[in-house]
């Protein structure tokens, strides 16, 4: 059997908030087995590029992995993602609650799936970060989830509290129930090593189960590569964090799942 | 940034896009993370016509530092030709909006 085992990508039709039916990239390992499952939470500029391959990352790590467009209705599908971003953001954005019914009808599907073991964890990048905190506290059956560098978690500016977005995801945490890990950049101005503290003290405080990584001489987004913000030390040791934590919370046997 | 913070103002011209020319009515400007550029932030401009539904767009994303340049050139221009050519009826009446 090779190290680097085959897996399958490709784009999937899926039902999100509302049953509304939308597109959603789906990557596999191609061999027989069950295989905990991880939604991709993409970030504000869109479904890119990068978040694609963090699909397929997942897949070659051992997990049913989907990122679903979260801009899908701004367009049909085959139209460019960057573009049904551009109408999003003159649109004033997507709504919370269309997110999270989104993210529930992404984690439905790979449940749906027969190659899935049940377990589903959620991680999301920038916006997508607070996408997934928010999803932490309001989502039900979320197994694990990851927090990257997630802004506006706390929110220090009540004006950008919209009706689109109309409660700060911290005001949530009570509402957490499933394992959440935080990755943040001490660079990041958004949210700030503040922002990030008074967010671990509300968790602590209610006794949430969480554990944050922060890394020094690293900004916003210092995973993605295709960007001047990428910190491949720095990056390397998160994914590492990632892996073990989603290893930890969605595997169903004691056995590893890379060494599946 | 990470926001759907945008100003948005009203045009009137043209722009070429991936289907040629088109009349363009708006342009949506925002400084946040970029979708292409490798900069963690850039000052992006949307150009559209939103009268036409706003879905072709001509789209760039700048440094903020070269679009503090841009701005200046703009200026400049519109000042050297204006003095040149004189300032044409419609920009008075977009203007005075």
């Amino acid at each position: 059997m090779s190290f680097y085992q085959g897996l399958q990508a490709e784009t999937v039709p899926f039902r999100g908030h509302k049953g509304d039916q939308g597109e959603a990239y789906y990557a596999r390992p191609l061999r027989a087995g069950k295989f905990p499952g991880v939604v991709v939470i993409h970030h504000i500029p869109g479904w890119c590029e990068w978040t694609t391959e963090v699909v397929r990352k997942f897949a070659l790590h051992g997990y049913a992995a989907i990122s679903p467009h979260l801009y899908f209705r701004e367009g049909s599908p085959g139209e460019a993602p960057d573009d049904l971003g551009a109408r999003m953001r003159a649109a004033g954005g997507v709504a919370d609650d269309q997110v999270m019914g989104d993210v529930a009808g992404a984690m439905a599907y790979l449940r749906a799936q027969p190659n899935s073991n049940g377990k589903v964890g959620v991680i999301g990048f920038c916006s997508g970060g607070r996408h997934t905190y928010l999803a932490a506290c309001t989502v039900s059956g979320i197994d694990a989830a990851v927090d990257c560098w997630g802004g506006n978690v706390v929110v220090d500016d009540p004006k950008a509290l919209t009706a689109k977005r109309p409660v700060a995801p911290i005001d949530l945490t009570e509402k957490m129930t499933c394992q959440l890990l935080g990755i943040f950049g001490n660079d990041d101005a958004n949210p700030t090593a503040d922002q990030v503290n008074r967010t671990e003290a509300v968790l602590k405080k209610l006794g949430k189960n969480y554990e944050f990584h922060r890394y020094d001489g690293a900004g916003h987004a210092f995973f993605n590569n295709m960007r001047d913000a990428y910190r491949p030390e720095q990056a390397m040791d998160g994914w590492r964090k990632v892996f073990d934590f989603f290893n930890r919370h969605l595997a169903t046997s004691a056995a590893s799942i890379a060494a599946e | 940034m990470c926001s759907y913070i945008v100003e948005k103002t009203a045009l009137v011209g043209s722009a070429k896009g991936r289907k040629g020319w088109m009349r363009i009515d708006t342009a949506n400007v925002y400084y946040d993370h970029p979708y292409y550029s490798t900069l963690d932030h850039v000052l992006a401009i949307d150009f559209t016509n939103e009268g036409e539904g706003g879905r072709d767009r001509v789209a760039v994303e700048l440094s903020a530092e070269s679009a503090r340049a841009l701005v200046e050139r703009i200026e400049a221009a519109l000042a050297s030709g204006e003095a040149a050519h004189g300032v044409p009826v419609a920009a008075l009446s977009i203007a005075a909006e």
